[in-house]
């Protein structure tokens, strides 16, 4: 690691303010994937602007909709006893995520920008289009388990590597953003971005743009929700495939759905079409193996993560059953 | 149950409050800090190497490589690198044999402008075509004429052709790493011409040989420390290069120099447990008598050293079997060399042997244990030696009833426990119990203390409880009033820490030299005015106090005879050795690992409902530290059977999940039950304790255990490790 200069801002306005145009001044809050990879030369900013002292840790209930500051801790947010009753997924998607040392370190914000966790992305000696433009992508004929199997480019093969965030996709989260021409919305499915020929750019938050909360409108998803994930152990691995799913269900007939997935693809994965067939519907087995089904429709293995394209079928499905028996 | 059968973990309050010294948290006055840069290459040479800007960045002291290291005279006499024993000359010439290779040492003031330092060092290769990927690699294979790599053939050649049933199968297991707690570290200082190492080592005086051939200087010379170790599982069985280049370092600067290998060079520097495919042909009558078993293995070994271990021995004596034929070869590869990893050989070998037992028990439509039961072995074959001991039937009751075997069914997928499939799987381990001829000196302090000494290492199985509990058994102490000093050279010559042969070579010798001891005692209290007259069959000897057996107004405590005469009348400096006797026995530890799992098939999700672990390891010297260590070994073949596996790049030669956020091992809730067994009988051949080995057996058999129970709940084989869920799911295409 280099020597850098760490820096404590006061206010967002001064925090956007003493970021430059390059990478090479960065905001840190957490720190719990940042410092990472300083540690591994796969970033090596020489100031850190620390954004910890910043008045957004508060989770508010306001009309109509949930604010959560982008400095509340992942653990804050899981163990919040309103949250865990008011939006349930939120709460189970957290706490399935890292561990919970790493959870009372996270912030919300930092959740949402962690790097994903390809391994050619790590290691500085392999070629990676995220890491080090047009060097090539690794995992592309490589190891490649974890990988995409939607929305993958010949550029990259990375997904995003947050739980958190799938559970935030399928709840049609906003996030508010503050910059050097103001402050703006970002709708929480838009936030992320799809590699394209473009894999260095995780999402379309601009240079100087700070996370300052995500708002999570008012819904009825209370009872039957599930976070599914599947990864290689019970703890402390990240989702080879997960699946969030909120379903409003009135006499067992499904009247609103919601899908996401995690692990297959470079942003959280929502299933509109999936959760437009289930609408109307009444909850059966049946159904639920359709939707799975449904739900992986053009997807697509490189080698190694070939099974991800059944376990994400019967994730889906899993997943569904759980919820609707909740 | 003698009191000193559970004793408390003397050097627990030492680890857990920290005060436990690891060898890089010496206080070192002047140390400097020193890493090591790798080849980004997997083979070739180095054609240029840039060290400017590293010997130009703040506070580096030092930058060393193949182009200006004061070589080590040993590297001249050692000639031929090809012999085991003779490790990778670090920085000897510009040739790369591995990924990662140390190809420059950074010495920095600390440890910050070090790490920085050695991240500017830049090199350009001639690169060479390499070879990591055994499968692809056959041609390369080689036999080696040893005890370990000769053909072994008992009865007719591949008899199990000729068998009423057939069973040809194939196994793979991956590369897995140790990857202890404690990272490989040294602290390395010269004083004059004699080097002292404070290193992560698992055997002192083994250290202090490879040393010594490479600097040249005498054995005696080279001081070792090694006395508390967070971990090895065998990597510390080895010399590596980084320990070389600490020394070469410290010798350039003449200050003391401390090297911390960082966690991914854990993955590709100081060995791991070989890649293997392994072919199993076995063969038996209708109703499930063994007439044939042939146990071949190709493993891979590095291009610098053949490095093998006994991955097909077990088969050789573990099963009632009249033609047997085991074949092992290996393949140089362009990789670190491997090193016994706990249960080395065994652990592989069981695998296969296990497995196969399993499935040709299914064509054979029989229980798999009484399968077994059916070809128990009750001498051994392959020595025609008997047993000293053999407890394997105990074992086997006891972990059936302790994990409900009788809900077992034979037909695959046919329990279920709501929408989870049931299995019931087992897998037998076994290992050979060694003892090394090992020195010990006992002394009884005037303060009422009683000192053992020895050098062997404790890295973590609690070989300083067993000394104190046996120590305190013989002489009456109380387990607080023994002291042990041990790890470090100058101390009384113990044997390397490995092969479950500590207590069995350590804790004789302590028995030994305790007893001899006593007795020098209690001759020259014999001799003391107060017991005229009483002959010394008539004293006796407890709680520091001798007095006659008759007449117990007679006595002379310990301390006051100290006090009159010369402190070396009370110390017994004694090298133990097994008996001749011994010779004629075959001597084992056995165990069975039993496991239940539950499967989600469409997940892949495989939960370990109950996991019993069960050995005959003759004599439980300690209760907590045997089953603390059955415990840890048991979760050691989980990690093997489940998740572990070094996943290679083979286009680049290089590890991708070096790290312990993708290399998985078994956390807690991994393993929802957990239970161990020990028959605790004395073995009447091993040693005077009558203790048999553990650390291995802990682990060897744990892996084949969860194989079988997956296929006994899913009816899915699988035979290459890690038992991965993608090898459960179905992968058809949506």
């Amino acid at each position: 690691m280099k020597n850098f200069q760490i820096i404590k801002a006061l206010s967002s306005s001064s925090a956007v303010a003493s970021i430059t145009k390059d990478t090479s001044v960065m905001f840190i809050a957490g720190g719990t994937n940042l410092v990472d990879l300083m540690k591994k030369n796969v970033v090596a900013p020489d100031k850190l602007i620390d954004i910890n002292a910043l008045d957004l840790k508060k989770i508010e209930f306001l009309n109509g909709k949930v604010s959560i500051g982008a400095l509340a801790k992942n653990s804050q947010v899981a163990e919040d006893q309103s949250i865990k009753e008011k939006l349930p997924l939120l709460a189970l998607a957290l706490a399935a995520g890292a561990s919970q040392q790493i959870r009372h370190m996270a912030t919300v914000g930092g959740n949402m920008l962690q790097r994903t966790r390809c391994p050619y992305f790590y290691n500085t000696d392999m070629p990676c289009n995220k890491r080090v433009p047009k060097s090539g992508c690794g995992a592309i004929g490589g190891t490649n388990r974890m990988a995409a199997v939607f929305g993958t480019s010949d550029s990259c093969i990375a997904v995003h590597p947050s739980d958190m965030c799938v559970a935030l996709a399928a709840l049609d989260a906003t996030v508010l953003v503050e910059g050097p021409k103001g402050k703006r919305q970002i709708n929480f499915t838009d936030f992320h971005r799809l590699p394209g020929n473009t894999p260095e750019k995780d999402n379309t938050l601009e240079i100087r743009e700070l996370i300052t909360s995500i708002e999570i409108p008012d819904n009825n998803f209370t009872k039957n929700v599930h976070y599914l994930k599947v990864r290689d152990r019970s703890s402390y691995a990240f989702a080879l495939v997960s699946v969030a799913v909120a379903l409003e269900l009135k006499n067992n007939v499904i009247s609103n759905a919601k899908l996401a997935m995690g692990g297959v693809a470079h942003k959280p994965w929502r299933l509109t079409e999936t959760e437009d067939f289930l609408k109307g519907k009444t909850a059966s087995e049946d159904i639920f193996k359709q939707a799975g089904k449904l739900g992986m429709k053009g997807a697509r293995g490189y080698g190694d993560n070939d099974f991800k394209l059944t376990l994400g079928a019967n994730a889906i499905t899993e997943a569904l059953t759980i919820a609707a028996s909740k | 149950m003698s009191k000193t059968s559970n004793i408390n973990r003397v050097d627990g309050f030492a680890k857990v409050t920290g005060s436990a010294t690891y060898s890089a948290e010496y206080k070192t006055p002047g140390v400097v800090y020193a890493c090591l840069v790798g080849s980004t290459i997997a083979k070739g040479r180095i054609k240029t190497i840039d060290t400017k800007k590293a010997e130009w960045a703040p506070g580096v002291l030092a930058v060393i490589t193949h182009l200006n290291v004061d070589k080590p005279s040993g590297y001249e006499k050692a000639k031929d690198k090809h012999n085991f024993g003779q490790p990778l000359q670090i920085f000897k010439d510009d040739s790369v044999l591995y990924y990662d290779q140390p190809i420059a040492l950074v010495i920095a003031d600390t440890f910050e402008r070090m790490r920085y330092a050695a991240s500017l060092i830049k090199a350009d290769y001639l690169k060479e075509e390499h070879a990591t990927e055994l499968k692809k690699a056959a041609d390369k294979e080689k036999k080696v004429e040893t005890d370990k790599g000769n053909d072994y053939h008992r009865g007719e050649h591949d008899g199990y052709k000729n068998a009423e049933v057939i069973l040809e199968t194939e196994y793979t297991i991956p590369t897995e790493v140790h990857n202890p707690m404690e990272l490989a570290n040294i602290i390395a200082k010269w004083e004059g011409n004699k080097p002292v190492l404070y290193t992560k080592s698992q055997g002192v005086e083994g250290t202090r040989r490879s040393i010594a051939g490479v600097f040249g200087v005498p054995v005696e010379d080279v001081e070792v420390h090694s006395e508390y170790i967070g971990g090895a599982f065998g990597m510390g069985l080895h010399t590596w290069p980084y320990e070389i280049a600490a020394l070469i370092g410290s010798k350039k600067l003449n200050r003391p120099v401390k090297l911390v290998l960082h966690r991914e060079q854990m993955f590709t520097n100081v060995g791991f447990r070989p890649y293997t495919i392994q072919k199993m042909g076995l063969g038996a009558t209708k109703d499930g008598k063994l007439t044939g078993l042939t146990h071949e293995a190709v493993a891979m070994t590095s291009s610098y050293e053949d490095f093998m271990e006994g991955t097909v021995n077990m088969s050789r004596f573990i099963y009632d079997c009249a033609n047997v034929s085991t074949r092992y070869r290996i393949v140089p590869l362009d990789t670190c060399t491997p090193i016994w990893m706990r249960g080395p050989g065994e652990a592989t070998g069981s695998f296969a042997l296990e497995s196969a037992m399993d499935e040709l028990a299914y064509k054979l439509n029989l229980d798999p244990i009484e399968f077994r039961k059916r070809n128990y072995a009750e001498k051994d074959l392959e020595q025609n030696k008997p047993w000293s001991s053999k407890f394997l039937l105990e074992c086997y009751e006891a972990g059936m009833e302790k994990i409900g075997w009788k809900n077992r069914k034979n037909e695959p997928g046919s329990v279920k426990e709501g929408n989870w499939l049931v299995g019931y799987g087992m897998g037998t381990g076994t290992f050979g119990c060694y003892r090394s001829p090992t020195s010990v000196k006992a002394k009884f302090l005037a303060d009422g203390n009683l000192v053992l000494q020895c050098s062997v290492n404790d890295m973590g199985p609690g070989t300083a409880t067993m000394m104190t509990a046996i120590g305190a058994e013989i002489t009456g102490f109380a387990p607080e009033n023994v002291i042990i000093e041990m790890g470090k050279s100058g101390l009384p010559k113990g044997p390397t820490q490995g092969g479950s042969a500590t207590t069995s070579s350590v804790g004789s010798a302590v028995h030994d030299a305790c007893n001899l001891l006593v007795s020098k005692v209690m001759t020259l209290a014999s001799q003391n005015a107060a017991f005229k007259g009483i002959p010394i069959t008539d004293l006796t000897f407890e709680n520091g106090l001798i007095s006659s057996k008759k007449d117990n107004s007679k006595s002379i405590s310990l301390a006051s005879l100290i006090n009159s005469n010369k402190p070396e009348d009370f110390e017994v400096e004694n090298l133990s050795k097994a008996a001749e006797e011994a010779k004629k026995y075959s001597i084992y530890s056995f165990s069975v690992h039993f496991v239940k799992v539950l499967v989600n098939p469409n997940l892949g999700k495989i939960r370990l409902a109950h996991v019993v672990s069960c050995a005959d390891i003759g004599t439980v010297i300690n209760q907590k530290t045997s089953a603390g260590q059955m415990f840890g070994g048991a979760v050691g073949g989980i990690g093997m059977g489940l998740m572990e596996a070094l996943e290679i790049d083979h286009r680049f030669g290089r590890p991708i999940n070096n790290n312990f956020a993708d290399y998985h091992v078994p956390v807690n809730a991994d393993i929802e039950k957990q239970e161990v067994f020990f028959v605790n009988k004395k073995d009447p051949i091993s040693n005077p304790m009558g203790t048999k080995g553990l650390g291995e057996t802990a682990l060897v058999g744990m892996a084949p255990a969860i194989a079988n129970a997956v296929f006994n709940a899913t009816g899915k084989r699988v035979r290459d490790l890690p038992i991965t869920l993608d090898k459960i799911i179905e992968t058809v295409k949506v």
